[in-house]
């Protein structure tokens, strides 16, 4: 043991940097392989339709052509706009509902409040398969099925467990003796909530709202099922996608169109999007 | 501090909120566990004649049935989808991880690389990734740019398989695998602990083996005709597609759990003379464990219920990828077979709940404790 700790640090330079370039190498190697799909997707989709041919896949567009973004967008536009006036509305109602609900999970408990919760979690892990089929039915019967309203009624309940979790988890955080020490100037619930919880909730409604806009801005499932005639944007980039016609380039473009928007939030607000994805894993 | 009338508020402002949850998932659930134990269909729903109650029909038809092949297939690929799909991302997570752990120089802009397929919709990462899977383009392709004949494996629509069983022979597959998991158990316990219970457990398990493999084995042969099932290769396209999208979600939870081990602990196990390697093998890794097991729930359930991927990627034609919530939605929706539809369904929601009920329950348990 002493011989090989002796001979360690006049090893350990060469060493090191070698240990540094292979970790560096990995890495760009890691990254290149990551970004391969988006260099082809922007490589396709800046190609002339004469141009989108097998054999010259990888390389560089000829001469640069806007075609496929135009068609993309003329065929994508509707599905944009669905999904904007989707996401806007069930994404507030959800973060205020799942705040509200997280303030009283965790400051408020009232007896059975540690079974209704887990039992609120569940319904963020079924296959919603299992409750497809009665939704379309109660859609139907309700005269919400085939409509925006109807998809944002879906949005907001089956997204209340993931926004009420990352709000309990957050307000846990906040001690006790603050909202005490308001109670005993006479706030009561509602002014406990004006004065204290939600002037220091803007990183949780942050990270929560971004949660809520890639997920239903990215949902497939319900928008295929419940709103076919008002279709997303997913449901918009798939139909254009099923059909044999359209060109790759067209459908290149209209991928990158649909990724956009949850992009560009990701680019922006990682450091939220990353605490949203952790708190996925229920321990906060 | 609260007093009683605040109380009462708080509990009537979360009590939407329940109901809506108790209706839209409770409910429900148990409206589709009614209706899979109906033929219910398209033409009762015209006529407006009430479904016919079959008990376990659906079921017993699904993984015995001579007409229901595909859900078969769809829970094969699934349980091969699952076990690779969640192996190759705690194997690349970890790696992309702890190379992301050694103080690197622009960490975050790796980490920005590694993680955006995270905020794409499977749909559009079903789209982008049928290109590059075009077995006359795309990755095959890809050694051409240096000058090298095209690879030829035709990804998606390979019509390979490996690995392959007869369905008839599954029940004495997992029997086998039962008892011998269950005869290893009882003799560990009987020669280790010496324990005498152990002891009448492994004769238990001797005598039922005996008795199953002696006489029984034909009997439980439910499907009248053999049916080959295995590891159909075009779901590799599959998982790459998926891998290359959810890696980036096992490396965050990896790199936050990393960031939770102190320095002072590595420096004390390098005083001690470990290795770098030695510091995560000993050290590191031991202590991420139950990030590996939150990370295999949270993967397992979303495999388990995949299902824009392979719509995008199969176009419910491609069998060779086809997932039990394919199966649903062409079941319920293009055949109108609401009875056997909402089978499928409970299935899947079996499946899931099996892996994360015991999860929830853990977790809540272990905080009741904390608080």
């Amino acid at each position: 043991m002493t011989a090989t700790a002796a001979s360690v640090p006049a090893r350990r330079p060469t060493n090191r940097l070698w240990s540094r370039i292979l970790v560096y190498a990995l890495l760009v190697f890691f990254s290149v392989l990551f970004l391969l799909p988006v260099y082809m997707v922007i490589v396709t989709s800046f190609k002339g339709t004469a141009e989108v041919n097998i054999s010259t896949m990888w390389q560089f567009p000829q001469a640069l052509s806007f075609d496929a973004w135009r068609t993309a967008y003329e065929r994508l536009a509707p599905g944009l706009t669905n999904s904007f006036l989707l996401v806007v509305p069930a994404t507030v109602i959800s973060a205020v509902l799942g705040s509200l609900n997280g303030y009283v999970l965790s400051k408020w408990k009232f007896p059975g409040a540690n079974i209704i919760f887990p039992l609120m979690l569940f319904g963020m892990f079924i296959p919603y398969q299992a409750i497809l089929i009665p939704l379309v039915q109660f859609m139907s019967s309700v005269g919400l099925f085939n409509s925006l309203p109807g998809l944002i009624l879906v949005h907001v309940v089956y997204g209340l467990p993931i926004t009420t979790l990352i709000f309990r988890n957050y307000y846990a955080e906040v001690p006790d003796e603050l909202l005490e020490a308001a109670a005993i100037d006479g706030a009561g619930f509602f002014g406990l909530y004006m004065k204290i919880v939600l002037p220091i909730s803007l990183p949780g409604f942050v990270v929560v709202i971004i949660w809520q806009f890639t997920q239903i801005w990215n949902e497939f499932l319900f928008a295929v099922t419940v709103a076919q005639n008002t279709p997303m944007v997913t449901v918009a980039l798939q139909n254009l996608s099923g059909s044999q016609i359209v060109q790759w380039n067209v459908q290149m473009a209209a991928a990158f169109l649909a990724a956009v928007p949850t992009l560009i939030v990701y680019v922006l607000l990682g450091r939220y999007f990353i605490r949203g994805l952790l708190a996925g894993s229920v321990k906060g | 501090m609260h007093n009683r009338r605040d109380r009462l508020i708080a509990v009537l402002m979360v009590l939407p909120s329940i109901v809506l949850l108790a209706i839209f998932v409770y409910g429900f659930i148990a409206i589709t566990a009614q209706t899979s134990m109906t033929d219910s269909n398209a033409m009762q729903r015209l006529s407006r004649l009430p479904a016919n109650f079959i008990g376990l029909q659906n079921y017993t038809d699904l993984f015995s049935g001579p007409l229901d092949t595909r859900f078969r297939v769809g829970i094969v690929n699934t349980v091969f989808f699952t076990a690779i799909f969640i192996t190759v991302c705690l194997v690349l997570g970890m790696l992309l991880a702890v190379l992301l752990d050694q103080k690197i120089r622009g960490e975050s802009v790796f980490r920005t690389i590694f993680l955006f397929p995270m905020a794409l919709s499977f749909v559009v990462t079903g789209v982008v990734w049928k290109w590059l899977f075009n077995p006359n383009s795309g990755i095959n392709y890809l050694p051409t740019v240096i000058g090298l004949p095209p690879a030829q494996f035709r990804w998606f629509i390979s019509e390979d398989r490996i690995l392959e069983f007869n369905w008839q022979d599954l029940p004495t597959i997992l029997a086998v695998i039962a008892l011998s998991a269950a005869a290893m158990f009882t003799l560990w316990f009987a020669v280790k602990r010496k324990s005498r219970p152990a002891i009448y457990g492994f004769v238990i398990v001797m005598i039922l083996s005996f008795l199953i493999f002696s006489g029984a084995t034909g009997s439980m042969n439910a499907l009248p005709n053999p049916e080959q099932h295995g590891f159909n290769l075009a779901l590799i396209a599959v998982v790459v597609a998926a891998g290359w999208q959810m890696c980036g979600y096992t490396m965050a939870m990896y790199l936050a759990g990393l960031r939770g081990v102190s320095e002072e602990l590595r420096e004390a196990a390098r005083v001690d003379g470990a290795s770098e390697f030695g510091v995560y093998r000993h050290v590191v890794f031991p202590l991420l464990a139950p990030i590996t097991l939150s990370a295999i729930i949270i993967l397992g359930h979303i495999s388990l219920k995949i299902f824009d991927l392979v719509y995008v990627m199969g176009g419910g034609d491609n069998l060779r990828i086809d997932m039990p919530g394919l199966n649903m939605f062409f079941e319920t929706f293009r055949g109108q077979n609401f009875g056997r539809g909402a089978a499928i369904a409970m299935v899947m929601l079996l499946l899931v709940a099996v892996v994360i009920v015991p999860y929830l329950v853990n977790s809540f348990r272990s905080e009741a404790k904390r608080s």
